[in-house]
């Protein structure tokens, strides 16, 4: 005999033919999703709706200076998008970035977990602290923080800034790039690090049996287990990647190497601006798209190598 | 893959509760070569992660003129009361009304947007009904987009009914954690038994009390973790309140420093004032990290996997 929750019945032998089964604390269960639901709608949902819709649409005028209308254009704007070179450059921008940055950012955070769970280290908790607290720093501080550190006059290191041009055409990717990596490689850490913590440790007893030292069994074991930790915050790391607007927005006003169309959405924040918005809607579900496709697509690669 | 809450098991044979090292019977197979250049490696790294903080401090310190003309990483007088007087002085003290946006923002943000989270979360865990797991996966599709790819949508919702810059603009859409929403009910179905339940409901306790008296204090470690990555998330987010907000008194004080940052040009002093802004911006973030993250730690490792 058992009690199922969901219906609140009593399951005895008897009861073999399906029930139509009652649900149990409606009410309940409306006030608890309620909230959530209709603010999830309204500021997740109707906003991408609506913002798919703004993207179908052109302005017709009448003339040069009569009333501007707004008509349905089928895919009018997307057109202008895929025509748009500075967008495709801007993409293929962050596609480099992030096929540089992510598993630099990755590798490092990984190193570090395996570090801090080794037997290698003393100080352990100073460290775990003292490598998060870039991610307390909000990224527009930090691109500011950095801004300064980069600059041929202010900085403590001017005998480097002065001789290499951090904010250079050259170089400017690469030095966001470094406060990108700066801000969340701690992050990234301790994911990796929670999850090499749930190992159990008859399989270290076991490798140690064996003969195994350190860097074979974080090769052979904590790496292979820790692969679902390190595909999520490389699917999170991608998603951020092609999201990159607050850090070049900022390094706008250190670097003139960085254009208003320098990374993606960059291209929809000045887009808006003109203001065009049917175009900078186009543009957002470009992008949107794409990163759900990347990030669905990598997840899916992950999730198969795992059922290998 | 099975659900594991992280409770430290053996995997961290040197440190005990008190952090002791293990007793030296262990033989310590890892030569004294490896130890040192982990160590080395760690320190280095520190130095990379702390000295700009550390820079940052220091440049709040300093006047103006020596900002240029003295030790980068190191004190020259001692004036960061003056410094942040006059920084709070300045054009009326909006910087305090920065802060307090950005309080309100993240902080009100949060607190309610974990609230809604964890009862749906919850709702979604511990009953079954038509259509529970079709919202869960609506849920996990939101965990995906970005605040970013959101920014423009929702100017354009909030331009359509005339509430762009407004408060209102950025505080109703930091409400919702579709990530909340994920942790929560995992969470809840690991931690809330539901025998538990079946005897607070034999007991005449309503559903609605049953969780705010007892299902909520079993969910606590990721309620915090829900709380520190919403309140993150809505204090990080640049892009929402950059597009949506004009009027300066509205700005969270990410927003302010970086305009304050494009008009350096025109306006020198304003440089020192970015800098001790930013410093004193970062202080209560820092300290609510560290205060809170060992609860991070354990929610965490509940959310982690797959």
């Amino acid at each position: 005999m058992s009690v199922d929750v969901g219906t609140g019945v009593v399951s005895a032998s008897r009861r073999r033919a399906r029930p139509r089964l009652k649900v149990q604390h409606k009410k309940a269960i409306a006030i608890f999703i309620a909230p959530f639901a209709v603010l999830f709608a309204f500021f997740y949902l109707v906003p991408i709706g609506y913002a798919v819709y703004q993207s179908l649409l052109v302005i017709e005028r009448d003339g040069t200076f009569g009333e501007a209308r707004e008509v349905f254009g089928g895919f009018a704007q997307y057109a202008l998008v895929f025509q748009n070179g500075p967008f495709w450059q801007s993409v293929t921008r962050v596609f480099l970035f992030g096929i540089v940055q992510v598993p630099v950012m990755l590798g490092l955070s990984l190193l570090f977990a395996l570090l801090l769970d080794s037997p290698l280290l003393r100080g352990k908790r100073f460290f775990r602290l003292a490598f998060f607290v870039p991610y307390a720093i909000p990224g527009v501080i930090a691109a500011i923080m950095w801004g300064f550190l980069y600059s041929p006059n202010l900085s403590p290191f001017t005998a480097i800034t002065q001789n290499i041009d951090f904010l250079s055409a050259d170089l400017v990717l690469w030095s966001i790039a470094n406060v990108v990596t700066w801000v969340y490689v701690g992050y990234n850490m301790l994911i990796i690090y929670s999850s090499l913590l749930a190992i159990p440790s008859e399989i270290y007893e076991a490798a140690r049996l064996d003969g195994a030292g350190q860097w074979r069994m974080a090769w052979s074991i904590k790496i292979p287990l820790v692969l679902p930790a390190i595909s999520l915050t490389a699917i999170f790391s991608i998603i951020g990647t092609l999201q990159l607007l607050a850090e070049p927005q900022v390094f706008r006003t250190f670097s003139s190497a960085v254009s208003s169309t320098f990374t993606p959405n960059l291209t929809v924040y000045t887009t808006s601006s003109v203001p065009n918005v049917n175009l900078a809607a186009a543009f957002s579900v470009v992008l949107a798209l794409t990163t759900f496709v990347l990030s669905f697509g990598f997840l899916k690669l992950t999730q198969r190598k795992e059922a290998k | 893959m099975t659900a594991t809450l992280s409770s430290p098991t053996g995997a961290e044979p040197t440190t005990t509760a008190s952090g002791r090292r293990a007793p030296a019977g262990r033989v310590a197979r890892e030569s004294p070569l490896s130890r040192a250049s982990a160590m080395i490696v760690m320190l280095v790294f520190t130095l990379y992660f702390l000295i700009p903080i550390w820079w940052l401090f220091i440049a709040s310190t300093k006047s103006t003129a020596q900002l240029t003309s003295t030790a980068a990483l190191w004190f020259a007088d001692f004036n960061l009361i003056e410094n942040v007087s006059s920084l709070l002085a300045y054009r009326d003290g909006v910087y305090l009304k920065w802060m307090l946006n950005s309080v309100l923002y993240a902080g009100a943000g949060a607190l309610i947007g974990t609230l809604f989270a964890a009862m749906c979360g919850y709702a979604l865990a511990k009953y079954s009904f038509p259509g529970r797991d079709a919202i869960f996966n609506v849920v996990l599709g939101g965990v995906l987009v970005p605040a970013t790819a959101l920014a423009l949508p929702l100017f354009l919702l909030f331009s359509q009914v005339g509430l762009t810059n407004t408060f209102w603009s950025v505080f109703l859409p930091s409400l919702v954690s579709p990530f909340g929403v994920y942790l929560t009910r995992i969470f809840a179905a690991a931690s809330v038994p539901d025998e538990l339940l079946e005897a607070a409901r034999l007991d005449g306790s309503g559903e609605v009390r049953t969780f705010f008296s007892i299902s909520m204090k079993l969910m606590l470690p990721a309620l915090v973790t829900v709380f520190l990555f919403q309140f993150v998330a809505i204090w990080n987010n640049f892009f929402l309140p950059l597009i949506m907000l004009r009027d300066e008194t509205l700005f969270p004080v990410t927003l302010g420093l970086y305009a304050w940052n494009s008009q350096v040009n025109q306006i020198p002093e304003l440089r020192l004032y970015v800098l001790v802004g930013a410093f004193l911006s970062i202080i209560p973030l820092v300290i609510t990290f560290l205060l809170l993250q060992r609860f991070w730690r354990s929610g965490l490792g509940a959310g982690s996997v797959k």
